[in-house]
């Protein structure tokens, strides 16, 4: 009886950190949609829902999945029903702009990091007001890995000062 | 020989003497000559602030503003850089660049990223700063940027003969320009290679002068003196983030105040692999290299 209630305390307790968790709103800056695509249901309110797994053509076919996409698709974090949110895998909606609580899932320990200020871009003031960035703000969703980018020049190699005196007359 | 009576009240003549030259000893190391801006009072500061702005001001055309803001109470600052983040981009160099005033030509760079081969892990003696790929990272290769280590024990302070740089009690290592003597000596002590000479006349294109200065910080270097990254004290004494910590592509550069137990820094010590450069070296940096991941 005992191990029971004991066991009913966890569960209540597991639940109420669950809400707590999608009721906490962090300050971020707008989710980075691509132009003119939000909301969703400006198209997908009048389309039938296609729950089968398929590889997409005519719309979206610019997005390439590579995130573990053999177990992924379209469907695990966009809302069938309403386009215009996410949904964790207990089925609970979210907004695009909590969108951090759904790579938490996965990504836990990276989540506790970001939440820390120590996973990503902070801008403002050390000791008072920062902006956060949401993962997609750096992250592709889609394809999250960071690709490679261009270095900026390298410094020159020094130069004897009667050398850089000739060069400036 | 009545003055060698103790009762009588006349002073020795061997006593009177010594007094009388400590207290000249005295007056000249404290009374005069020119004094550094950390032993001049509050009220003549904003005249040499002023003097400041006047000679910016004509130089550059530009509306200048140099402060003297001092530090905060209770703060130490500190700096964490994820290594396992680092992609070597040198977009902090640059953003460096636009905060700090430095000369542009010669150039001159407070910070310089390492490029280092991970068979070897951190190895001064193969690193290469120039490396210029198409794009970065390359494969097999970590970056470390190096600036100024804002050590606790700095041996450039111990070292400098005219006590032109000295730590602040917020833990940054300043220089006041107007007494460095340009002897390098400082150079030659730091460890990290972070101090930076003006071997000519530094320029700065006047659309490109930060015109909120620092008196201990950005404003512009006369030639022959010794500068370095200062945590951009112009912006994090009014509790900004550095400027290379707002631009760093990938989010590896961390800051905050060490003595604040909530503080980004203090997470990162307690729960991150952290390490410090040259260790043996006892010169306790304040500015920690850790593995995010």
């Amino acid at each position: 009886m005992i191990l029971r209630v004991g066991a009913l305390l966890v569960a209540s307790a597991a639940v109420a950190a669950t809400v707590l968790a999608a009721e906490e709103r962090l300050e971020v800056p707008p989710p980075p949609f691509s132009d003119g695509i939000f909301p969703c249901s400006g198209c997908h309110a009048d389309l039938e829902v296609n729950r089968t797994r398929r590889e997409l053509t005519g719309m979206h076919d610019d997005i390439v999945l590579r995130h573990d996409e053999q177990h992924r698709w379209c469907l695990d974090c966009h809302d069938a029903t309403d386009r215009d949110v996410l949904h964790l895998a207990s089925g609970e909606r979210i907004s695009f702009d909590q969108s951090y609580l759904l790579c938490g899932q996965c990504h836990g320990e990276k989540l506790r990091d970001w939440r820390a200020g120590v996973h990503g871009r902070r801008t403002g003031n050390w000791n008072g007001h920062k902006t956060y960035l949401l993962c997609a703000h750096c992250h592709n969703p889609h394809q999250p890995r960071f690709k490679p980018i261009e270095p900026k020049p390298a410094p020159l190699r020094p130069t004897h000062p009667a050398a850089v005196e000739e060069t400036r007359k | 020989m009545s003055c060698q009576d103790e009762g009588t009240g006349c002073v020795p003549r061997r006593k009177f003497v010594s007094l009388a030259a400590a207290a000249a000893a005295g007056w000249v190391l404290t009374g005069c000559g020119p004094r550094r801006l950390v032993e001049i009072p509050r009220e003549r500061r904003r005249e040499l602030l002023e003097a400041c702005e006047r000679t910016y001001r004509q130089a550059y055309a530009a509306d200048v503003t140099v402060a003297d803001t001092p530090a905060i109470p209770g703060v130490t600052f500190a700096y964490a850089l994820d290594l396992s983040r680092c992609v070597g981009c040198r977009r902090c160099v640059y953003a460096c660049v636009d905060e700090n005033n430095p000369s542009r030509d010669p150039q001159v760079q407070w910070i310089r990223v390492l490029q280092m081969e991970k068979d070897k892990g951190v190895d001064f003696a193969h690193a290469d700063p120039y490396y210029q790929p198409d794009v970065v990272p390359q494969e097999g290769h970590f970056y470390v940027p190096v600036a100024c280590q804002q050590c606790e024990n700095p041996p450039c302070v111990k070292t400098c003969p005219t006590g032109a740089t000295w730590k602040e009690s917020d833990g940054i290592v300043v220089i006041d320009y107007d007494w460095c003597i340009g002897c390098r000596c400082c150079m030659a002590a730091c460890p990290y290679g972070a101090r930076r000479f003006n071997w000519a006349t530094p320029s700065i294109p006047s659309d490109q002068l930060n015109t909120k200065m620092h008196y201990l910080g950005n404003r512009p270097r006369p030639k022959g003196v010794v500068e370095k990254c200062t945590f951009c004290i112009q912006r994090v004494r009014e509790g900004r983030y550095p400027a290379c910590v707002e631009v760093c592509p990938a989010g590896a550069r961390k800051f905050g105040n060490l003595l604040d137990p909530e503080s980004e820094i203090r997470y990162i010590l307690e729960n991150k692999r952290v390490l410090i450069l040259k260790e043996e070296l006892n010169t306790r940096p304040k500015f920690f290299y850790f593995y995010g991941m």
